[in-house]
């Protein structure tokens, strides 16, 4: 069931800052790819960091990893999730990579 | 002017063909007959109060039961029509574009508005009852996602009557579904119903997760957890991390179609293949997501009916575990024919063919199970024993197609269609009905009469292998999927018109479940017992249905089989409250707020489909007043009194 909801909770300045965040991340990549800021190579190297910059908000300032070192399981799902996480994207761009030695 | 709001009026509800009409006809007709009910009944405020904004786990179990009843008829209805249309050759039955619609919403709403809500029923019914638990680890949560999914399949289903049904396929392959080649908004229906419901999924695969983490009796270790339990957590892990996939495809389209980006087009940049992969990261793990609670609700059912304890727990729970792994890993099986390079084929291949092994050893676990058991031919254990040779069989296919070189032969021909339908209607849906009638009698308090059933059982499955039998058979002759009709000089006929004869029976199958449930529900025949079938775990200690806190005192696990080794030691009284130990019980409030959510997100979905873009975002400011108000509750709670626990308590003759 839920957890009782505190009286007087502290305001939530990590959501806030973490919401905020992401947001002006997502706007300087929009940005950055509709107004063509940058050559081909430089915008994509641009993007990637900022995709890795989102990931690493979500974790801590909505997951709150490493506030927590126990139980277990949190580091089980977690390298889970990483695991599926590099897969999904390392593995998709290979199959896409047509015509290549490497496909 | 008249004319105008005439043609405007043509544009914007489907008209012209008989069957839609009719269909128009019997939907008004439906919708009236429910009003005059609820208001000759005054039960206008009932459904309010009980069901429409209910968080109890055991409502919303009933409510995605129904919805996921009412869709199967749907679905079956449009198989139903496919089916004639194929039965001779040169037919027009139906139209080309009405063809193409119908198996697009075939199998959309077959995977997605029948078996995904059949699955969360089976969720919601039992797991939480199975641990040990009041309720799920968030239950507000709960309501919003079966509200999402109910909406999300309600907008689906308009787009039959309303704009035009989507056509492109269940898969929606770009470049196909761009706009440049499908106009209309059959394909915005498609993407936002199902952007909709799938948060509401991925919702639920958390709250699932935590509930289960989190949430067991006292004593319950992950070792001695029921096997259905087990399965629901590798499913729910498996949900939350695919379904964020097909959600950004989607959103990815959506925008190619609204906004006009290039995401996925032919040019400028854009790749379709890359929809292609990202649709299947989802699409193919989604089948273990369906068919891991049926191999759980096989466990349970095999290991009751056989009054014995399950055999292998621990490889059970290993080839759970190992399916929700190597489920992730497989899916360009699906594009082979893509033309990725040889050592991609070779690798997903690989993988592919691995899979069947942990399925093996649960076959053969189920198997030894039954070894030596005193086997009870009830409805739910016939359902199990029909489902091994059938999904043997499908995996012995799926292994065929798992070849890559081979593939390129079986590639989107009926081989494939039978294949897959033999996966998930001898897998899924035969699991999903062995835990309805298993489970009926602890959601409802009264058992399904076996007689119809039988009927059902017997008709389904014959209907089964007349149906898809010489599907298989078909594909390799090198009829392909989805064709509208094809030429008498084929020798096509004949096994067309058996498979036809097939989907019938089918068809009578499902109707004599439909009386059987009618029926029952006259003659009720209540469960005064609490446990009809000797079950072995948690939920079957409990009466039928129980009260809504669940567990008045929560229980301390021992043992695996916990309510069966009690029963065996004659210490079935160790689950029966004593007074002096039930304390206030601490419950989550009723709310409206879950429905609403849902339905503001209908109204934008309704809008975006259209382009009517103010529409679409005065919806989307609904979703966000309730999320606020959500979050500005203090008060979301509240405890039940020790003294109206050991009330009802002692009115079940429990105390």
């Amino acid at each position: 069931m839920t957890p009782r909801v505190h009286a007087n909770p502290a305001f939530p300045w990590s959501h806030v800052i973490g919401f905020a965040l992401s947001i002006v991340f997502t706007l300087i990549a929009f940005f950055a790819v509709t107004g063509h800021a940058l050559a081909h190579r430089p915008l994509l190297a641009v993007i990637l960091v900022l995709a890795a910059l989102q990931i690493l908000v979500q974790l801590i300032f909505f997951m709150h990893v490493g506030q927590d070192q126990k139980p277990r399981y949190h580091l089980w799902l977690f390298g889970v999730a990483m695991f599926f996480f590099v897969v999904f994207v390392v593995s998709s761009i290979w199959i896409m990579t047509f015509n290549t030695p490497m496909s | 002017m008249g004319d105008g709001l005439a043609n405007t009026a043509g544009h914007f509800f489907v008209t012209g063909d008989p069957l839609i009409i009719g269909s128009d006809v019997a939907i008004v007709l439906v919708s009236l007959g429910i009003v005059f009910v609820l208001t000759y009944f005054k039960k206008w405020k009932w459904l309010w109060r009980e069901w429409l904004t209910t968080v109890d786990h055991k409502k919303i179990a009933i409510m995605y039961l129904l919805a996921a009843i009412l869709m199967l008829f749907r679905g079956g209805v449009d198989a139903e029509l496919m089916r004639t249309q194929l039965a001779l050759p040169n037919m027009k039955f139906l139209s080309p574009e009405h063809y193409d619609q119908i198996f697009t919403t075939h199998g959309t709403i077959m995977i997605l508005f029948m078996a995904m809500p059949f699955i969360f029923a089976m969720f919601n019914a039992v797991v939480p009852l199975q641990i040990g638990a009041r309720d799920v680890a968030f239950p507000y949560l709960n309501a919003i996602s079966f509200w999402l999914f109910f909406f999300g399949a309600l907008l689906f289903n308009l787009s039959f009557v309303i704009g035009g049904s989507p056509d492109a396929g269940w898969t929606s392959y770009p470049p196909l579904t761009e706009l440049q080649f499908d106009p209309g908004v059959g394909e915005n229906y498609y993407l936002l119903a199902l952007s909709i419901s799938g948060i509401g999924t991925i919702a639920t695969g958390v709250n699932f997760i935590a509930t289960i983490i989190k949430m067991r009796a006292p004593g319950m270790t992950l070792m001695k957890m029921p096997l259905f339990t087990w399965a629901v957590l590798g499913t729910c892990i498996i949900i939350l991390f695919v379904f964020p996939v097909l959600s950004v495809a989607l959103a990815l389209l959506l925008i190619d179609r609204l906004f006009g980006a290039h995401f996925f087009t032919m040019m400028y940049g854009g790749n379709p293949m890359q929809f292609i992969n990202l649709f299947w990261i989802w699409g193919h793990p989604e089948v273990y997501i369906a068919v891991l609670p049926a191999f759980g609700i096989y466990s349970e059912v095999v290991s009751t009916f056989s009054q014995k304890k399950i055999f292998g727990y621990k490889s059970m729970v290993a080839s759970i575990m190992a399916i929700t792994i190597i489920g992730n890993l497989t899916w360009v099986h699906h594009f082979f024919t893509m033309g990725a390079g040889p050592a991609v084929n070779t690798f997903f291949s690989i993988s592919t063919m691995a899979v069947a092994i942990p399925t093996g050893v649960k076959v053969f676990n189920w198997l030894m199970t039954m070894y030596r058991g005193r086997i009870t031919l009830s409805l739910p254990m016939m359902w199990a024993l029909a489902f091994i040779p059938n999904f043997a069989l499908a995996g012995a296919t799926g292994v065929w197609l798992a070849e890559a070189p081979t593939d390129y032969q079986y590639h989107n021909s009926y081989f494939l269609v039978a294949h897959f339908h033999q996966a998930l209607i001898g897998g899924v849906v035969y699991g999903m009905l062995a835990g309805m009638y298993y489970w009926w009698p602890k959601m409802f308090g009264f058992k399904l009469k076996e007689k119809y059933g039988k009927w059902a059982f017997w008709f389904f499955n014959v209907g089964f292998y007349v149906c898809f039998m010489p599907q298989y058979i078909l594909g390799l002759m090198g009829m392909q999927r989805r064709m509208y009709t094809y030429p008498a000089d084929m020798h096509w006929t004949g096994l067309n018109f058996v498979s036809t004869i097939g989907a019938y029976l089918m068809g009578i199958g499902f109707l004599f479940i439909a009386v059987q449930i009618i029926h029952s529900l006259l003659h009720m025949e209540k469960d005064l017992t609490g446990d009809p079938w000797g079950g072995r775990t948690l939920e079957w200690a409990l009466p039928s249905p129980p009260p809504h806190y669940n567990f008045a005192v929560i229980p301390h696990v021992t043992a695996r089989d916990e309510w069966w080794e009690r029963k065996r030691r004659g210490e079935q009284d160790a689950f029966l409250p004593r007074p002096e130990a039930i304390h206030d019980i601490h419950m989550p409030k009723n709310s409206g707020v879950p429905f609403l959510m849902g339905l503001c997100f209908f109204i934008a979905g309704f809008g975006f489909t259209f382009g009517w873009m103010v529409v679409g975002a005065l919806g989307l400011l609904g979703v966000l007043a309730c999320l606020a108000h959500r979050s500005l509750d203090q008060h979301p709670d509240h405890d039940i009194p020790a003294e109206e626990v050991r009330r009802t308590e002692a009115a079940l003759g429990r105390l």
